[in-house]
């Protein structure tokens, strides 16, 4: 790994303004950052932790929790209020990494964690998002991994992320701090970027930005499911994964939020598929239709054709569970 | 850069670049080498060491960001004559074979039973309220971070349980 300096930030103002110096990245865990510059792929001249900012609580808010940045995946997967009200999170968590991992990684960082394309991975290999205009290795190669929705000519890589699939579905906002001290709001959502003909651009975030939480908004008695598909039973990440967020009223699905990991470049979310359930009583035939309209775009490389019909599969499965038939 | 910090109950001091693993300095430059290099690179659990009670990878983990903290490796568990129930059960259970995994397996494991034993639920638990029982299924799925390249899983699985029943009875009264 390549020297660099080593900073532990005291505020938040000194973390994001210190941020605008070139080359700086935030250290929060250290799980994908580190990794990534063991194999050079990063090359920070300096690390600034923000581990020791006052980011690590879980605090309740308009009815919802505010998931400070800091707080760590275990804590937040076991915190008795998310267990009870966002159990859709606390599933999505533990299906994610290890529990040695899940001890170090933080909300913020798992949210900012990169592709796990195995091309980005490998520095011999010509690859978009390491080196923009470079040319895409994926694309015509090995692509089991890669997306099947929203995806470019310039980059098919999938975000890694179960947590941000549950977020996204939880309708979550990410609260971050811009170098001056003003902070905004973004739907997590609208948080990570498609890969169009920039995927070197994965979110929102502006040059010294620092995100400081994690807000989810009140639960309104909704039946909350997470399934994720993957190549062995633990510790590995997701061909597809779904979060269903579902609330029934007299035997009709009066609201549906799915997120559908796996997929694409972000957490995938279509208000199509779920304005087409809304208002109806569930069915098999009704779960097609929004299957049909979810995948009606969908475009495999050959080898994660397989991914079309297991969404379908899958979504289908969520479905029956969250609508309260059987899966 | 110099981090202050404890290892096994004894303060240390120790003077090393920023780029440093924990891994790296308990090996090189404490010379406590229980705890091995498996990936480098969060994949295999064999450098699992425990940081303020939490089972966490040292391969991931900047000997610098660890200012402060106490640090057990699997020599700060037992040692012969005073081994921890985990190590004695390992041994009467057979589970290891070439023995590369083991530090981080016990390591895990140790902290592993905490975590339940505060009612951690695991990806596998039925309900994420109830109580967590530290069943056979449980306890793979828990101990999913730690890969054994010799596949001693089964009896591995063994010594944690005969391990963990007894902390889950006692956690319990
Ligand atoms: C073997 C292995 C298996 C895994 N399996 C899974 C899996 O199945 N599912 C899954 O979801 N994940 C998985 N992961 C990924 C893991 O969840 C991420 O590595 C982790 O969540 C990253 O969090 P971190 O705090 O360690 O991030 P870091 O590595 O510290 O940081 C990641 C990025 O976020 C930036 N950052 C950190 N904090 C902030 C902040 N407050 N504001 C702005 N930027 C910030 C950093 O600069 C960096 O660019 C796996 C990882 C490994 C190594
Ligand atoms: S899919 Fe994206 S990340 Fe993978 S090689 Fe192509 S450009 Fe790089
Ligand atoms: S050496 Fe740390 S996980 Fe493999
Ligand atoms: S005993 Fe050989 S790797 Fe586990």
């Amino acid at each position: 790994m390549k020297d660099f300096a080593y900073l532990r930030a005291s505020s938040c103002d000194e973390a994001t303004t210190e941020a605008l110096e070139p080359a700086t990245r935030f250290l929060g865990g250290g799980t994908n950052l580190l990794d990534l510059m063991k194999l050079g792929i990063e090359t920070p001249a300096r690390l600034l932790d923000v581990n020791r900012l006052d980011l690590g609580v879980i605090e309740e808010l308009d009815g919802g929790l505010r998931i400070g940045a800091t707080v760590r995946n275990s804590d937040l997967a076991a915190d008795p209020r998310v267990r009870r009200s966002y159990p859709v999170l606390s599933r999505a968590l533990l299906a994610g990494a290890s529990g040695q991992l899940r001890n170090m990684a933080t909300t913020a960082g798992n949210l900012l964690q990169r592709t796990r394309c195995p091309y980005f991975y490998d520095t011999d290999m010509a690859c978009n998002k390491r080196t923009p205009g470079a040319g895409c290795s994926a694309i015509g190669g090995f692509t089991r991994y890669h997306a099947i929705l929203g995806a470019s000519d310039a980059c098919i890589a999938t975000h890694p992320s179960d947590m941000a699939v549950a977020m996204a579905a939880l309708e979550a906002v990410v609260e971050i701090e811009a170098p001056g001290g003003a902070r905004r709001h973004v739907h997590l959502a609208d948080f990570h970027r498609l890969p169009g003909d920039t995927p070197h651009i994965e979110t929102c975030l502006e040059p010294g930005d620092l995100i400081t939480a994690v807000i989810l908004p009140a639960p309104a008695g909704e039946r909350q499911i997470y399934r994720k598909i993957r190549d062995r039973a633990s510790y590995a990440f997701a061909l597809v994964s779904v979060a269903a967020v579902v609330r029934m009223e007299e035997g009709r699905i009066a609201t549906a939020r799915l997120a559908f990991g796996g997929l694409a470049h972000k957490p995938w979310r279509d208000a199509e598929v779920e304005a087409c359930l809304e208002g109806e009583p569930p069915s098999d035939d009704l779960f097609d239709r929004a299957a049909d309209r979810l995948l009606q775009r969908a475009w495999g490389q050959g080898e994660n054709d397989f991914k079309i019909p297991l969404t379908r599969r899958i979504l289908t499965a969520a479905l029956r569970e969250a609508t309260g038939g059987m899966a | 850069m110099k981090t202050t910090l404890t290892i096994n109950g004894e303060p240390r001091e120790i003077e090393a670049e920023a780029r440093v693993t924990l891994l790296d300095a308990l090996r090189h430059e404490i010379g406590l080498t229980g705890t091995k290099k498996g990936c480098d690179h969060g994949q295999c659990g064999a450098c699992t060491v425990i940081v303020d009670g939490r089972r966490i990878n040292s391969c991931l983990t900047l000997l610098c960001t660890q200012e402060g903290a106490e640090v057990v490796t699997v020599e700060g568990l037992g040692e012969p004559g005073r081994l921890s129930a985990l190590q004695e059960a390992f041994l009467a259970q057979d589970g290891f074979q070439c023995g590369y995994c083991t530090p981080g397996q016990i390591c895990s494991a140790t902290a592993m039973i905490e975590e339940a034993a505060k009612g951690w639920p695991s990806w596998v638990s039925e309900s994420l309220e109830g109580e967590a029982v530290l069943s056979r299924e449980e306890i793979s799925e828990r101990m999913s971070g730690n890969l054994c390249r010799c596949a001693c899983y089964p009896n591995i699985v063994d010594a944690i349980a005969k391990v963990a029943e007894a902390r889950m009875a006692e956690a319990a009264e």
